[in-house]
């Protein structure tokens, strides 16, 4: 009965930690993004924040729509042969782009990319008493440090995710005119009549919201590390892991939203 | 002792982590252009105290007034007008690394004192100037000082405001003896001329004397010992004694976890 009571009991603990954490990191990012209304607003490391996850992560995320995009022309034109129903694949790479692997996959490599940095970041200027610094400093961090990444990161995503469908859908048309035989012309006709301004919008809400979790998860763990170089490493290692966890729970949750009938 | 009203009131100030009690009922008074020194062995509460009048760290119990408010129950515009009258140099400098020096030692006037960046920089420039480093150092970024240079910085962004406070945290900590007194004569020179109360922790006892007129030793969360500075070697305490001459008996045993 004691060991019964002592195992109802660990999970209570876990779930009761996991509201305190889910409670901990809401409350972080909607004072984070509180003040982008209250003055004084930081300009400069808004920009700063934009380009870091907007221009430098533009290689990263190019590659990476242009092969998805390749590779999805690849396996939907062998799969989509079993039925001949191969004039399905401009079809299928633009769909699949646009509405899922476009601000999935942007989302996932700014994750690793730009999530670390900030935790990395943050979390430095936490053990090495920066952040006090800019309080004694009559300087708000959460205003100084927070809000700059999360406006970069809500903003930024979705242009690169503007590129990334490009792109991709680019990767799609160049594999199956140059290695499947297909006719250029009819292949963009399918691609441009049979993709709709909801897909391309809902993709682009989708990068939005994964910015925003990035950059949340980067800061909050950063901003709350503890312990020194040890505390850092934890802060980047969480940091990656739950934006990318939540990253796709969020994108089942928005699919289910802009499409579920 | 002087009648007027201390600069500093600390009483009864207790702070706890978890089981571990760090601050037990501090009661200090800072008085009006003094430079006090509060020495203490390492995790003794020396920088707790720092930050709970600084507001980085919020006290259990107690109370802290500063010319008269209390500082623990103000509101966050009156608690930044309060922090924008005082200058803090970290231990380690907790100098910015993204920014230059000259932007590091203009941050707080950039931010608080809306003056432009071309008066920031000229104004830095004279601070650098008076902690004995060239204009040009102005343009260096922090990873490419020395430690030394790195606390001459750090100082010089602690006064560029002019603050009529100044605290210290082991202003010589990480540094040679004769870089330790260079940096000691530094924060005196501007302390006096700012005409600044000054509280500065350390247990580095030269430093303790070259800095400080008063001194106050923490041990077990109290202040066990308040004299001048100029006593500290010969304070007739025996936890001080111990303490200042380093000896190994005493009353002062250090706490050892298995």
């Amino acid at each position: 009965m004691n060991r019964l009571l002592d195992a109802v009991a660990a999970i209570g603990r876990a779930l009761l930690g996991a509201c305190r954490l889910t409670g901990s990191i809401a409350l972080f990012g909607l004072e984070g993004l509180s003040h982008v209304v209250r003055p004084p607003f930081y300009w400069r490391l808004f920009l700063r924040a934009f380009l870091d996850i907007g221009y430098y992560s533009l290689p990263v995320v190019a590659l990476t729509a242009v092969f998805t995009g390749m590779v999805l022309a690849l396996q939907s034109a062998t799969g989509l042969s079993r039925f001949n129903a191969e004039s399905a694949v401009a079809n299928l790479v633009v769909l699949s782009i646009t509405r899922e692997l476009g601000p999935v996959l942007a989302g996932l490599m700014v994750a690793g990319r730009v999530g670390a940095a900030m935790a990395a970041e943050l979390g430095t200027m936490r053990v090495t008493d920066q952040i006090d610094a800019l309080t004694t400093l009559s300087t708000n961090p959460m205003k100084y440090l927070v809000t700059p990444r999360l406006l970069g990161g809500l903003l930024a995503l979705p242009l690169l995710v503007v590129v990334a469908d490009i792109l991709g859908v680019l990767g799609g048309f160049v594999i199956a005119s140059a290695k499947l035989g297909f006719n250029t012309e009819v292949y963009l006709t399918n691609t441009l009549n049979f993709v709709r301004t909801d897909d391309v919008v809902s993709g682009l809400v989708k990068a939005a919201v994964f910015g925003l979790l990035v950059a949340l998860m980067g800061c909050y763990h950063g901003y709350n590390s503890r312990g020194g170089a040890q505390g850092v490493g934890a802060a980047t290692t969480n940091a990656v892991v739950s934006a990318s966890v939540l990253i796709l729970a969020f994108d089942y949750v928005l699919t289910e939203l802009f499409f579920a009938r | 002792m002087s009648d007027l009203p201390p600069k500093i009131r600390i009483r009864g100030l207790r702070k706890a982590f978890g089981n571990k009690v760090v601050l037990d009922g501090i009661d200090l008074d800072v008085a009006a252009c003094t430079s006090m020194v509060v020495i203490g062995g390492s995790g003794s509460g020396k920088s707790v105290l720092l930050k709970c009048v600084l507001g980085l760290i919020e006290p259990d119990a107690g109370s802290i007034e500063i010319d008269g408010q209390d500082v623990l129950h103000m509101d966050r515009h009156e608690a930044e007008k309060m922090r924008a009258r005082i200058g803090m140099l970290f231990q380690n400098g907790a100098l910015f690394d993204s920014l230059p020096v000259w932007e590091n030692v203009a941050f707080g006037l950039l931010a608080r004192h809306k003056v432009d960046q071309r008066q920031a920089r000229l104004r830095a420039a004279e601070v650098l100037a008076q902690v004995g480093l060239a204009p040009s150092v102005g343009d260096l970024w922090p990873a490419e000082l020395s430690g030394g240079m790195q606390k001459r910085v750090a100082l010089a962004r602690a006064v560029a405001a002019r603050p009529d406070i100044l605290f210290f945290d082991e202003p010589t900590t990480g540094l040679d003896p004769i870089m330790g007194a260079v940096i000691d004569n530094l924060i005196v020179d501007c302390v006096k001329r700012l005409g600044s109360t000054a509280v500065a922790i350390t247990h580095d006892m030269a430093s303790a004397r070259r800095i400080g007129d008063r001194a106050a030793m923490i041990h077990k969360g109290r202040i066990v010992w308040e004299g001048p500075a100029t006593a500290l070697m010969d304070s007739g305490n025996e936890v001080v004694d111990q303490f200042t001459h380093g000896r190994h008996a005493g009353p002062i045993q250090m706490e050892l976890r298995c």
